[in-house]
Parts: C-alpha cells; sequence; structure tokens
C-alpha cells in the first residue's frame, strides 16, 4: 500500500525520533561505551587523564595458570607426610618472586586435583573471586533455566483446564510476579533463618523433628540453592502465563481429531500440544535464560556474596567493581564479558532450535 | 459415550482441586505472612512463625511497627518519589513509543526499516551490560534548569526518569498492535486531507486502549520495581525510591517487624491494583510472548 499519500520523511523522523534519540542515547551508546571503557583505565572520579591499556582489564580478570607441585621431600628423599597424604610446597612460595614464572606473580589457587602419582596440578586465578563467580552464574542458569520452564509448563497445564474457578488460580499463581525481587528477597530471608525461619519449622514438623535446622543462607552450600528457589517461585507464573498463551494458540480441531483417534493424555501432549508450542518454548528458554544472568538483587538483599563466595556472580561483580570501587573500566570489561556470553548462549539456543528443513 | 459414574466424576474434580489450591497455598503463604507479621510486635512475629499462628492476626496486633518504619527512615519521601518517577516515566514512554509505533507502521520515510531492525537489536542487550558505562556518562551529562547550565544528571529525578522512557520492547509492542488495525482506514484519512496529527490522536489512539494498557503496566512494574539504577545514581535521601529505601531496614540488628510493616506498606497497593486489575495484567505479559 505504497500510496503517495503515506509518505512523508518529515512527519517520520519527527514522531519516531524522540525514541530512536533516547535509545541510541541510553542504551546503543552506553554498549559501545562499555567496550571503549574496557580497554582504558577510567574509574568514575579521577585527577588522572584516562589511558588506553590494552587488554589488560580482561587479563586480570579472565587470566589463568597451572602449576605442577611435587611433594616436599627430606634429605633422604622420602616423601613428607602430613595429615595421611603427602605435603607440598605452599604455593606462595611458586608464585611470589620466582625469577623462573614471573608471570605467576599477584595469581592465587583456585582449585587443584591430583595427577596420577605424587604430583599436583594447581590451577591459578589471577582473580579467584570473579572465576568463583562465573561458575556460580552458570550453575544458577543450568539450573533454573529448564527448572523453571518446566515447572511453568506444568501450571499451564493445570491451568488450561476448563474448571469453575480456574481463572482465580492463574491470578494467585502470577501473583509473586508483580511484588518487587527486592521485597521478595528480604522477605525470604526470614523464612530461611537459621533458628525461627519457616521453612525450618515447617521441615521440623512435617519430619517430626527429624530434619534438623539449616541456616540456609548462612551455609556455602545451600546458599546458592535457597536463592534458585526463591528466584523460581517468583518469576515461575511469569512464564506460565507466556506458556499458556502459546497454548492457546493450537486449534482446537487438533485435539478434536486427537480425541477421535482415541489418543491417550500422553501422547495428546506429545503429538499435538508440544509441537504447537515450538515457537514458546525458544522465547520462554531465551527469557529466561538472559534474566538468569543478570541475578544481582538477591544476591544484594540476601547473601553480598557470601558465604565463602558461594553466591558470588558476574553481575554482583561488576557492581561491586564498577559502583562500589569506582573503577568503571574493569566493571565495564564484566560487562562485556556477560555480553559475549550472554548473546553466545542466545544464538546457540537458537540454533539449536531452528526448524529442521 | 464413555459412561462415567458421578461418583468418580465428583472425586476427580475434588482431585484437581485439591492439587490446584495446595499449589495456590505456596505461592500465597509467604505473602499472607508478610501482612501478618507486619501487624505483630517482633519478638512475637519469631515465636509465631514455629506454627500456623504466622499466618494469622492473632496475639498482640497493632499497627505500631507502621509508625516505627516511618521513625526509622523517610518512608513518605521514598513513596512520593517512587510515585513521582514512575507516573512521569509510564506518561512519557505511551507518548513517546506510540508515537515511534505510529511512524514506523503508517507513514513511509527514508530509513524506517533499517531503524526498527536497530530497535529490535536492541532487546538482546540486558540492562546490567550498560548500567556501569551509564553510570559514567550520566555523571558527567550537561542539564539545562533553574539554576542555568549544570554538569552531572546524579541525584535527580532526571537521572531515573529519561533513560527508561524509550525501550525497545516497548515501541515493537506498539509496532505489532498498529500492523494488525485497518490501513485502509489511515490512507483513506489521508486523502480525505487529515494531518497526521489529527490522524494519530483522533483515530489511532482511541483505538489503542488495549496496547496503551499494556505498555502502561508493563513499564509501571519495570519503574516501581527498580533497584538497580536507583541504588547507583541516587546517594541523596531525598530522591530515593521506595525499593533503595528498604537499605534502611537491614542493615544491622533487623527489627522484623518493622521490615515486614515497611514491604507491606510498599507491596500491598501494587497487589491490590494488580487483583483489581488481573486480567489486564496478565495480558500485558502474554503479549511480551507473541512473536513477530
Amino acid at each position: 500500500m505504497a500510496s503517495k499519500f503515506t509518505v512523508s520523511n518529515r512527519t517520520g523522523w519527527l514522531m519516531a525520533g524522540p525514541a530512536i534519540l533516547l535509545i541510541a542515547g541510553f542504551v546503543i551508546l552506553p554498549f559501545f561505551l562499555a567496550i571503549g571503557l574496557s580497554f582504558s583505565n577510567q574509574r568514575l572520579v579521577s585527577p588522572n587523564p584516562t589511558e588506553f591499556v590494552g587488554l589488560s582489564n580482561y587479563r586480570q580478570l579472565l587470566d589463568l595458570a597451572t602449576l605442577r607441585l611435587e611433594p616436599l621431600r627430606d634429605e633422604a628423599g622420602q616423601v613428607v607426610m602430613a595429615d595421611g597424604g603427602p605435603q607440598y610446597p605452599a604455593v606462595r612460595s611458586l608464585t611470589r618472586n620466582n625469577p623462573d614464572r614471573p608471570d605467576l606473580a599477584g595469581m592465587r589457587e583456585w582449585f587443584s586435583f591430583s595427577t596420577g602419582g605424587e604430583s599436583r596440578t594447581v590451577v591459578l586465578a589471577r582473580d579467584v573471586v570473579f572465576m568463583k563467580a562465573i561458575v556460580n552464574t552458570f550453575i544458577f542458569v543450568i539450573v533454573v533455566a529448564p527448572v523453571q520452564a518446566g515447572l511453568a509448563l506444568c501450571l499451564a497445564l493445570l491451568i488450561n483446564q476448563r474448571l469453575r474457578g480456574i481463572n482465580i488460580f492463574r491470578a494467585i499463581y502470577f501473583m509473586p510476579v508483580v511484588v518487587s525481587i527486592v521485597v521478595v528477597s528480604l522477605l525470604w530471608r526470614l523464612i530461611y533463618d537459621g533458628q525461627s525461619g519457616l521453612l525450618n519449622n515447617l521441615l521440623d514438623a512435617i519430619s517430626f523433628g527429624m530434619i534438623p535446622p539449616v541456616n540456609w543462607l548462612g551455609n556455602p552450600s545451600t546458599a546458592l540453592g535457597a536463592i534458585m528457589a526463591m528466584s523460581i517461585w517468583q518469576a515461575v507464573g511469569f512464564h506460565m502465563v507466556i506458556w499458556l498463551s502459546g497454548l492457546q494458540t493450537i486449534s482446537p480441531t487438533l485435539y478434536e481429531a486427537a480425541a477421535i483417534e482415541g489418543a491417550s493424555k500422553w501422547q495428546v501432549f506429545r503429538y499435538v500440544t508440544w509441537p504447537g508450542l515450538r515457537n514458546t518454548a525458544v522465547l520462554v528458554l531465551i527469557v529466561i535464560t538472559m534474566q538468569a544472568f543478570g541475578l544481582f538483587a538477591q544476591i544484594d538483599v540476601m547473601t553480598n556474596g557470601g558465604p565463602l563466595d558461594s553466591t558470588q556472580t558476574i553481575v554482583f561483580q561488576a557492581i561491586e567493581r564498577g559502583y562500589g570501587k569506582q573503577d568503571i573500566s574493569g566493571g565495564s570489561a564484566i560487562s562485556v564479558i556477560l555480553f559475549v556470553i550472554v548473546l553466545s548462549i542466545s544464538l546457540t539456543q537458537r540454533w539449536l532450535t531452528r526448524e529442521k528443513p | 459415550m464413555a459412561v462415567i459414574s458421578s461418583d468418580n466424576r465428583g472425586l476427580r474434580l475434588a482431585v484437581r482441586y485439591a492439587v490446584l489450591i495446595l499449589i495456590a497455598l505456596i505461592f500465597v503463604f509467604p505473602l499472607v505472612f508478610m501482612v501478618m507479621s507486619s501487624l505483630k510486635p517482633s519478638q512475637q512475629l519469631l515465636q509465631d512463625s514455629a506454627n500456623l499462628r504466622a499466618f494469622l492476626p492473632v496475639g498482640d496486633i497493632s499497627l505500631n511497627n507502621y509508625f516505627a518504619a516511618f521513625q526509622r527512615a523517610p518512608v513518605a519521601t521514598f513513596v512520593f518519589n517512587s510515585v513521582l518517577v514512575t507516573g512521569v516515566t509510564v506518561l512519557f514512554s505511551l507518548l513517546v513509543c506510540s508515537a515511534a509505533g505510529f511512524a514506523f507502521v503508517f507513514v513511509k520515510w527514508k530509513g524506517r526499516e533499517t531503524l526498527l531492525a536497530i530497535l529490535l537489536a536492541t532487546l538482546i542487550l540486558p540492562f546490567e551490560t550498560i548500567a556501569i558505562p551509564m553510570l559514567l556518562m550520566v555523571a558527567h551529562l550537561p542539564w539545562l534548569g533553574v539554576d542555568g547550565l549544570t554538569w552531572g544528571w546524579l541525584n535527580s529525578y532526571r537521572v531515573q526518569i529519561i533513560p527508561f522512557i524509550a525501550d525497545g520492547l516497548t515501541v515493537f509492542l506498539f509496532v505489532q498492535y498498529f500492523k494488525d488495525l485497518p490501513g485502509e482506514l489511515i490512507e483513506a484519512a489521508r486523502v480525505e486531507g487529515a494531518s497526521w496529527g489529527q490522524i494519530y490522536r483522533k483515530i489511532v489512539m482511541p483505538l489503542s486502549g488495549p496496547i496503551l494498557a499494556t505498555a502502561a503496566i508493563l513499564k509501571f512494574l519495570v519503574m516501581y520495581n527498580q533497584y538497580l539504577w536507583p541504588l547507583m545514581v541516587t546517594q541523596e535521601e531525598g530522591y530515593r525510591p521506595v525499593m533503595v529505601g528498604l537499605q534502611y531496614f537491614f542493615q544491622l540488628n533487623v527489627a522484623w517487624g518493622e521490615v515486614m510493616a515497611y514491604l507491606s506498606l510498599i507491596t500491598v497497593p501494587v497487589l491490590a491494583f494488580y487483583l483489581y486489575l488481573q486480567r489486564a495484567f496478565i495480558a500485558s505479559i502474554a503479549s511480551t510472548g507473541v512473536k513477530g
């Protein structure tokens, strides 16, 4: 419909202009700034001029090295034993002022494993906390994305039946979505409390005292899991609604045909429902993955990255550096790393779920 | 036709409702606990969480925690700031993004397809990846105000409003909606000699009730619940919104009664608003899932 009456360059630019300018200035420009700043030594406030520092911010964050440790031996050449295992030299003694390996200066032990025989391999990182943050963020995404998407689909199937009052249940399941994640995090801090928390009391009651109280957020082995469970509770209603709108696009005649053919409930799901949800599934997975990588408020309110860095995340590190320590360039480098991760994962998801010819 | 005895059907129905209710309790109980706890003294609140009294308004019930919360922090200022920032951003967003959607769908102009593609591409940029450089940027932006030209936007309302007026998703939602309106109507109006402004105001906007509601609700949820950005850009108490105000309550020795009062105060109005308009809320979330 290319009528000459609807052509107007002036009107087009005038009406779209404000939105274009604002998005260019507050989304696109900061993104390119992040890339530029990540190669500099920019601070929020600094008397010194900004300098180009190349990849040094990235090296500071991502530098890894391995070190092979041979057990300590006494004068007779015997391996020194302690605590039922061979003794190894302190990693520090090899990274500090080591003329053979000047590149190891300033690195710390991340983890170590034994490599057969008596030697141990130590993996060193320049920024151990950031490495932990990357690992925690990936664990969070890998658990939350499928579990939340799956539970949301179950809820959507449950809500998608014809029952009196079903809309009330839909409204209730969706309720936590409109509550701020900051509010939810503070509320759940009390629910997860080690002494008088609701969760411990509930577990105590249903197990007749068999389950001892757990300090959910104070224990490195449960803190991240507790945050995952709460995050799923808060957001699952959001994706239930998206699944529901996907379910409602499936033509009722397909279900009628399946009923005439005498298909079982599982067969109906497998051959009618699931193929019809294909696009929705891609969308839900990408949206949850992007949201999960942004994990910040829960950490800031509940644990501050602790205990023992067990809940450090990429965004928490970016903010702690860029805002807390006013190290804009370091924070920008983390932002760029996060963007590269999110982009490659959403491209991979798209590729894996592409329409096969 | 399958013949199902009425007993059997009643039983199955009961099981279905039982499952639905059980799940509903999981979603509702923490929120009920929050509101009930806000009415109890901190000590009783902790004792009550050992049993079902946690979810009931029993014992020493009062609004004392609410008064104490107002004593501890400038709660009224936080609420005012949140309402102002959220309200102004939603209004401007509706205006700016609907105008852009209109231009992209109804007006033919040079560059519109490229620009629309670029706007859509910004959807893959999570806010967290641009927050830090944007902090540096707004710390140095100029502003022409009542006291002449000043530099730096930190500690202001504008720093919380202007960056969030336009976003790719809202423009995209308007574009999707306008595409389904009859284009012949607009063309006919043009032939009749109507100006673009008249078409926007008198034809398109009156037909846009559902999409305006959707865009307003989504923006409202994002803005009212903002945390990271205002945390970074408002060091002064006078400009802080409610979510940042929470920080006054989770410092050393937490008084849980007051915390729950503050949480209820900033959450219950939103929940009430949601329950009143729940169809519109759910429809707006569902519309973000429609693939273009």
